[in-house]
Order: C-alpha cells, then structure tokens, then sequence
C-alpha cells in the first residue's frame, strides 16, 4: 500500500512538472477583437486612383507622378519621351483613418485637394470580431488655373471648379490578391458643350496581384456610365508595377489617361487604348515621419 | 489509518508542487534596435507576456509581432508583411531557465545578476539564445532586464540586397518585466 502511495505521489508530481511546460497557456490571452488587415496594396495609389490604403498617421508622403507622351507618336517624339505632365502632390494622415492631401498638376495646372476616410476597415481571419471588406469615402476638388480663354468675357470664377466623390471598397482576399471597386461621381460647374453632362456617374474596379514580396502587378478601369459624355472620350484603363524599396515604393505603368486627378481620367480620358495611345508613367513615393508613434516621444 | 494520514499528506505536497508560486506579466517590454551609418531602426512592444516560476527557475516569454510599434510607420508595415510574416507566424516565443538560480533570493530584496539561456522562436524558427540578466525583487514586484543580440538570418528573416547598408547584421533585443503573483 505505501509503496503504491509513494508512486501515486511521484505521479502527481511528475504532473506537476509536466504542466510547467506550457506556462505561457497559464496566462494566455483571448484573440484579439479586431485586427486589421494591412497592406492591401503597397500604396496610397492604384496607378491614378487611389487605394484603400491611408498614409500612416503623422506620416508625410510627397508623391511624384509623371506621364510621358503617348508611344504611338512614333520616333519623332521618341516614343512619347519627349512630352511630360506631372503631378506634385503631398498626403498627410492626420490620424490612422484620415487622410488629406493637395497637389499641382500640369494638366489645365490644376490644384488639387483631397480627404480620404477609412469608414470600415478589413479584420484579420484571427480577429473575434469579423469585418469582410474595407470601406474608404473619398471627396476632392480641383481648380483649374489656366488663364482664361478669352479674359473680356464675363468670367466666372466657379466656373473652374470641379469636385469628385468616391467610394472605395475593398477586399484583401489573400496574401497576394486584393480587389477594389469604386463607385464615383465628378461634377464640373462648367462643361465645353452642351454634350456633356455636369455630373458623370462611373464605376471603377481594380485588382492587384503580388508577384513576390516587394513587386505587386496592379490594373485599374473605370467604366463611364452611358449617355453622359461624348462618344470621343474613352474609359480609363491603367496597368502598373509596384516596386517597394524600403522607404520608397516606385509606381511604373501604362494607362490610356493624361490626367492625373479624379476630375480629368474619370470623365476626360481621350487616348484609345487599344489604338496605341498609350502612356508610360511612373508615381514615385517619398515617406516623412512628422509625427513619432507615442512609444518614441519624451515623456 | 496511518496509511490514509500518508496518503493525505502525500496529497497535499502534490498539491503544494503544483501550486508553486507563479509570477507574471502581461505588459512587459521588448524593444530592437538595430544601427548602421545608413539609419537607426527602433521598435517595441509593452505587452508581451510572460512567466516565471521562482521555485524552479524557469522563465517564458510571448510577444505578438503585430504589437511592435515601429518610430516609422512604413517600416512596421514591412516588418510584417516582409520580414517576419507576421500573418503566418504571429508570436516570437522563448521558454529557458535562470542557469544560476541559487544566486537569488526571491524573498530577499536586492539586485541579482544571473545568466538565463532558453530556446528562441521567431519567425518559425528556434534558436539557443544565453544571457545576461538582472533580477531586481522589490516590494512591488519582481522585475527582470535583458538584452542580448539576434541575426537575423538565423531566423530565415531574408534582408534584400537592396536594403543591406540599412539593416544591422545585429540586432540587439532589450527586455524589461515586472512580474506579479499569478493567483489560480
């Protein structure tokens, strides 16, 4: 009997020991209630438009975007190398779900300004609680600042303005492949003919796919609803390269768009894809922390 | 009878073995630092787990990769997405033991110099990883700092050629703990 006493007592202890193996499940914390997909893209931007994603809080981004020529405009023009329109443009993420931005562009040397929000944001498969999509609300205005056509003429001011609205939903459906679509409206105070319409209701879709962890292959359309504009515009189809170098992420891409902003590639696009108007171009992103996460700033 | 009082007794020291006191911590501190002429790369966490069972020496730890907060925002992304993969391995864990626990008194307070070695997971893979600690028992807990250096190829963690200059072939990795009773 004792000596079955002593074994049973060496059992509970070994027991004893046996848990000590996994401490940590002593302590361990429940999943956490949200967490939030990142990186669904690389960047702020698809190719012209924008992506879900938001520069990070107290973080500044000065982005360069350029557009060359089309390559159909043959050896003369060196394939489009010779021309150029640029967008200058600073984004700054006031908190993690807010985003503004402004910029200079050269076409019709438009200024721009914009304010990006995340409404709805994707969660993690880990997460308790479950957020299918991420849900973005985007508005911009822009001003036209070329010097009016004829200045004798009673010129209204206004007249130059132009505002687009935004939905952008997206879902980060893997590692690799994310989706976007976006419904959007322009609206112009004032447009050339009487052929077109003030406002311009579009629907634009996006895919990216990483190739490996630093290059994503991206594509965008956006689909101009019928009988608002003119048949001698085209929809805007881009397709593009992102290249992540630490600091950096390089854009690369051909798009059938001039514009750079909302207001001219969604309802001003003129170059025939399929025809060879196409453009090579590049955004080029440049990151500034202004603001240190709390952790990092003195006490 | 005396073998019931024998049995009752045996028992209770079972019970005694497996309810050792146990400390804990659910908002400790790790930072990495990682320096090159190029730049300065800083993160921490403060809430990584941890325990530590003073009777035995043994001492663990557990952070969420996700929980590293990055001086640049850009790099946490990458951090994540890149270097760790921190969707397909969550948490970096290390499970050791204070190879020279008779040094410390745990109902003493003072300041204890001990050496701690263990087994170190990051990014799916396990390293031995030994060194110096500090053990400070105080009234109000009991506190433990580390720092120790990782490279990061030792834990398949791919650095790109193209960012070579800007990353530390070492990285050195501080801990800061301040242990309470777990109460079961």
């Amino acid at each position: 009997m004792r000596k079955f006493v002593v074994a049973f007592c060496c059992l509970l202890a070994t027991t004893g020991w046996a848990q000590e193996e996994d401490l940590l499940g002593l302590i361990e914390e429940e999943q956490p209630e949200k967490e939030f997909e990142q990186a669904s893209f690389k960047t702020t931007r698809i190719v012209n438009a924008h992506s879900i994603e938001n520069t990070h809080s107290g973080v500044l981004d000065f982005k360069i975007s350029h557009r060359f020529g089309m390559i159909n405009t043959g050896a003369y023009e060196f394939f489009g190398l010779d021309q150029a329109t640029i967008r200058l443009g600073l984004d700054y993420g006031i908190s993690e779900r807010l985003m503004v931005g402004i910029g200079r562009s050269s076409w019709n040397k438009t200024i721009d300004g914009f304010a990006k929000y995340k409404i709805l944001r994707q969660t993690t498969k880990a997460s308790q609680k479950q957020m299918p999509i991420s849900l973005t609300w985007f508005s911009g205005m822009y001003v036209n600042t070329l010097k009016w056509a004829d200045p004798d003429r009673d010129n209204k001011e206004s007249s130059r303005l132009d505002y687009a609205h935004q939905l952008l939903i997206a879902r980060k459906f893997s590692e690799g492949f994310t989706a976007q679509l976006m419904p959007s409206l322009v609206h112009r105070n004032l447009v050339p003919t009487k052929d077109e319409n003030n406002d311009v209701f579009a629907i634009g879709a996006a895919v990216r796919q990483k190739v490996t962890k630093r290059v994503s292959v991206n594509a965008e359309y956006f689909y101009v609803l019928p009988d608002q504009i003119p048949d001698t515009y085209e929809n805007s189809l881009s397709l593009g390269v992102d290249i992540e170098t630490g600091g950096h992420v390089f854009q690369l891409h051909i798009t059938n768009s001039t514009p750079m902003t909302e207001n001219g590639y969604i309802p001003q696009t003129t170059g025939d894809f399929f025809d060879g108007d196409i453009h090579f171009g590049f955004n080029v992103s440049r990151v500034f922390t202004i603001v240190k996460p709390k952790e990092f700033r003195d006490p | 009878m005396k073998h019931i009082f024998t049995f009752c007794l045996v028992l209770v020291m079972g019970f005694t073995i497996q309810a050792q006191d146990k400390w804990f911590t659910r908002s400790g501190e790790i930072s990495f630092h990682s320096s090159t002429p190029v730049e300065d790369i800083d993160a921490v966490s403060k809430t990584a787990s941890s325990v530590l069972v003073p009777s035995t020496g043994q001492i663990q730890f557990s952070v969420g990769m996700k929980s590293f907060v990055f001086q640049r925002a850009l790099m946490q992304e990458h951090f994540n997405e890149n270097y760790v993969e921190s969707d397909k391995y969550p948490k970096a864990t290390f499970k050791g033991k204070i190879d020279d626990l008779s040094k410390v008194d745990f109902t003493t307070p003072g300041t204890y110099e001990v050496t701690v070695s263990g087994q170190l997971t990051v990014h799916g893979k396990m390293n031995p990883v030994k060194t110096n600690a500090t053990i400070v028992v105080s009234k109000d807990g009991i506190h433990a700092n580390a720092s120790f250096d990782v490279t990061p190829q030792d834990y398949d963690i791919a650095i790109p050629k193209m960012v070579e200059d800007k990353i530390a072939k070492q990285i050195t990795v501080k801990i800061k703990a301040t242990y309470q009773p777990l109460n079961k």
